[in-house]
């Protein structure tokens, strides 16, 4: 998932070409409070008109409680992108104003309710506390993210380079979206000419359970990418494991072992994500 | 009349003669034979120690008895930080002579104080390889009477062979030479590598000046120049600013959509069918051309594949494929910064070649003929896949043909890179300014927006789809790139021709006409 | 819209476009400047796209400077707009 300052046209309108799963444009901590006007415009705009191609498109608006709130949900509801992104949630009770507001919004306009979804950001330890709850309360939520800056200054911590201050909330944060089955998206990695530290904690958060994270720089997108992307052996396993299931599904045969490992549910639909990460059409197998 | 690529160009154009018209790429070199008789290079003697040093330029321009409508030539290896050009048409200037025509190998921004001498008849006609700065605008504007002709860097060696341009007097700035004249750019305070474009030079010029502001003791070696072709030696204080001609190591650029672009360019060459086992390789040597060698490299290292040569412009991070055993030898015929010289000097598998052995259509084999991938720029490219790298979207010169259509010509597979539009600028469009090199060698363009592979090599566009890369047809890249930029006022031009693009073969691709202001 | 202050909006950065606007007394009608880095290919259609937006906006008097840096379509109607808005508000 890519940033894009709201008010910087060049990057704005070159979002599209860099292979991002997804693209944030942001009107919310990378516009000057005295551009939020002139960002929402342009976004507004450049959503419009511009071609992003395959790239999910999500908006991070600014809180509701805060002047901007309002006329950015106003601007860019109608447009219908994927997902709006919406900062700072600490409470189930916000994100319920959040959603009535955005679906009057959205019968103003006579627009469904189930198009656009909801990008929930953590970024407080009151919303650390809150987030198993957060994530259930609407079925619009289809991703929590860790907003990993903001969180270590609510929690009046320095940042290190190993994130040790916020483990604790990136992992109440997966574990609350793997509960609802959503998406769980990782912070950004703010040094941009350190490749190596951007692979180590890529490989990290794959490890506990994050299922993708945003950068800042379109040159971070291809380590994250490669970090995702299961390996070469992963893949054949998974192959194996399909090929197995279909075949053995065919003889009537529930439960089967591959390379002397039995293969369960759980198994199968493992096999199943490496393959869809790996861009294999299941019924191809 | 129109050449075989739709452009119009008059039978007879002011100061070049009847025109010999673009037949395609590759017609006149089927023949096996060059059609145009060669000059002989001039006969001259010297007594035995006779001394050939002398107390300053001046003295030494004096001797040589320059003339009306003579011909200066120059190399460009100084880059940005050239002395020396300047510095000798001042001279001349000075002591009268009008007429000149200048043919340097190529001109960049430290030749603009030249613009005087355009406009005072000082310098009439110009051949070279690029003109940018204030003379391109000046040129464009219809400043000269003449026509520039434009030559590609192969094209400039056949040129001088056919007598085309005779050199009357050429001046060879070196970093190091000694009393003789033997000289190199590999040492000295303002090493600047190959010497690769003044050596058909000295062996054609009528008068054969070596300055040096690093006079050793003799023998001067390497030998990049040898002493039986140099008539003069001049010690000067400085040949030029050496921050400007010795630049630092080249780095690769860290723009993200130059990054983009070259990752994409590298996917195409690894699934090319061109990235085997001793495969040669050539990339120019800024943006998105360059940052290709980084992913080319990193693929060559994860696969533990070998290359044979690299070629061409030569940079740092060339250098360091070199050394680090991915590429058995580096062919050189111009070096782009300061670490390139020392491996030069140091390194036997880094050669300094002439420009005849790099692209001289004409002879039994140059080295652009053996590539098997270049990757190219551009400034403007049509939907016939014809290249523009002299003209810029407002219709002046400001740019180079340089090597672009010799390796073009030459390469197994050709891969331009080039974002889609820049600024407002469409890059890929209906109709370019000018061609400098023709589709039919263009093999591949690859953009941010997407891939698009020349329809005469749909064996090469099936490959790249099964390795599921983003290939469309330019002219739906082109249709797309129109409607984000919108649509371009054309650029209005008088009939008046101030430029000639010559094709390397010696043909006319194109020519430049005058902008309207 | 009534333009009641001065006001701008964009910046100076490359594919962006500075937008200045300001009253004119009466009916003095639209006082256009553009000075633009792809002057001679687009200064038209740049000049076509700010009268059309001020004909949106129902604007007949006003002094409007444009500086661009190659600004596609979209950026140029974003940053009039902004520049009228923040112009209208007190």
């Amino acid at each position: 998932m890519l940033y894009i300052p709201g008010n910087n046209p060049a990057m704005l309108q070159q979002g599209g070409v860099y292979g991002a799963d997804s693209l944030l444009l942001d009107l919310e901590d990378a516009v000057a409070i005295n551009q939020k006007d002139a960002a929402r415009i342009l976004v507004r705009n450049i959503l419009k008109e511009i071609d992003f191609y395959e790239a999910e498109i999500c908006v991070r608006v600014n809180h509701i409680d805060t002047p901007f709130g309002m006329e950015d949900l106003e601007e860019i509801v109608p447009l219908q992108p994927d997902a709006i992104r919406f900062p700072k949630t600490e409470t189930p009770e916000e994100l319920e104003r959040l959603i009535e507001i955005i679906e009057k919004i959205e019968d103003k306009h006579n627009l469904p309710h189930d198009q656009m979804t909801l990008h929930v950001m953590i970024e407080t330890a009151l919303g650390v506390q809150n987030v198993f709850d957060i994530a259930k309360l609407s079925k619009r939520v289809d991703a929590i993210t860790i907003g990993g800056q903001d969180l270590t200054a609510d929690m009046n911590i320095s940042g290190t380079k190993d994130g040790s201050g916020i483990d604790l909330a990136r992992k109440m944060i997966v574990m609350a979206a793997k509960a609802n089955k959503i998406d769980a998206i990782d912070t950004v990695f703010v040094d941009v000419n350190d490749d190596e530290g951007l692979r180590k904690e890529t490989e990290y958060s794959k490890s506990i359970g994050f299922t993708g994270k945003a950068v800042i720089n379109p040159r971070q997108i291809d380590i994250i990418h490669e970090v995702y992307q299961p390996t070469e052996e992963e893949i054949r396993k998974a192959y194996k494991i399909i090929r197995a299931f279909k075949k053995n599904k065919e003889a009537g045969i529930g439960v089967f072992s591959v390379d002397g490992k039995m293969v369960d549910a759980p198994v199968m639909a493992r096999a199943a994500y490496v393959l869809e990460l790996a861009d294999i059409d299941y019924d191809s197998v | 009349m129109k050449n075989t690529i739709g452009r119009e160009i008059p039978e007879k154009i002011d100061g070049i003669g009847k025109v010999d018209l673009f037949i395609g790429a590759w017609e006149k070199l089927k023949k096996g034979w060059m059609d145009e008789i060669t000059i002989p290079p001039p006969n001259k003697a010297k007594m035995p120690h006779q001394c050939k040093s002398c107390m300053d330029l001046e003295k030494a321009i004096a001797l040589t008895n320059p003339k009306n409508g003579m011909t200066v030539s120059f190399h460009h290896h100084l880059r940005n930080g050239d002395n020396i050009l300047v510095k000798t048409i001042d001279i001349l200037a000075k002591m009268g002579i009008k007429d000149i025509t200048l043919a340097s190998s190529s001109l960049n921004q430290s030749h603009d104080p030249l613009l005087k001498y355009l406009k005072d008849g000082t310098i009439t006609k110009i051949w070279t390889s690029g003109l940018r700065g204030v003379l391109g605008k000046a040129v464009s504007n219809g400043l000269l009477e003449y026509p520039v002709v434009i030559h590609s860097h192969g094209g400039r060696v056949r040129a001088i062979h056919t007598g085309k341009i005779q050199v009357d007097l050429v001046i060879i700035a070196a970093s190091a030479a000694d009393e003789e004249g033997n000289a190199t750019g590999s040492h000295g305070k303002s090493a600047f590598g190959s010497l690769g474009y003044a050596m058909i030079d000295a062996q054609y010029a009528k008068q054969v000046i070596v300055v040096t502001d690093n006079m050793v003791d003799f023998p001067c070696i390497p030998i990049s120049i040898s002493q039986n072709f140099v008539d003069y030696v001049v010690k000067v204080d400085s040949i030029g600013d050496a921050s400007r001609i010795a630049t630092g190591t080249t780095r690769i650029t860290k723009s993200p959509l130059d990054l983009r672009i070259a990752k994409l360019a590298a996917d195409v060459i690894e699934h090319s069918g061109f990235f085997t086992p001793g495969f040669s390789f050539q990339v120019g040597a800024g943006g998105a051309s360059l940052a290709v060698a980084k992913f080319i490299r990193e693929k060559m290292t994860r696969q533990g594949l070998k290359g044979s040569f690299l070629l061409g412009g030569v940079t740092s991070y060339i250098v360091d494929m070199l050394e680090e055993g991915l590429f058995r030898t580096v062919f050189d015929v111009q070096s782009f910064d300061a670490a390139v010289s020392s491996s030069i000097l140091n390194n036997k598998n880094h050669i300094e070649i002439p420009a005849s052995l790099y692209a001289n259509p004409f002879n039994c084999g140059c080295l652009t003929n053996k590539l098997d991938v270049v990757v190219l720029g551009a400034l403007e490219i049509d939907t016939d896949f014809n290249v523009n790298v002299i003209t810029g979207s407002d219709g002046t010169i400001r740019g180079a043909s340089g090597g672009h259509s010799d390796t073009a010509s030459g390469a197994n597979l050709t891969v331009v890179v080039c974002p889609s539009f820049r600024g407002r600028v469409a890059i890929v469009k209906k109709k370019i300014h000018t061609i400098v090199t023709p589709g039919e060698t263009i093999d591949v363009l690859v953009t941010e927006r997407g891939i698009c592979v020349n329809p005469a090599r749909p064996e090469l566009e099936e490959k790249l789809i099964k390795a599921g890369l983003n290939i469309k047809k330019i002219e739906d890249l082109q249709k797309e790139v129109e409607s984000i930029v919108g649509v371009e006022k054309e650029i209005e031009f008088t009939d008046k021709i101030v430029g000639v693009v010559e094709y390397r073969d010696g043909t006319i691709i194109d020519v430049i006409r005058q902008v309207k202001n | 819209m009534k333009i009641i202050k001065k006001a701008q909006a964009g910046t100076f950065e490359s594919s962006d476009i500075l937008i200045l606007v300001e009253p004119v007394s009466g009916n003095s009608g639209r006082k256009i400047e553009i000075d633009s880095t792809v002057m001679k290919e687009y200064g038209e259609s740049i000049k076509e796209l700010i009268n059309s937006c001020l004909d949106s906006f129902h604007i007949q008097n006003i002094h409007l400077i444009a500086k661009d840096k190659g600004a596609l379509k979209p950026t140029i109607q974003a940053r009039i707009e902004t520049a009228l808005k923040r112009a209208s508000q007190q």
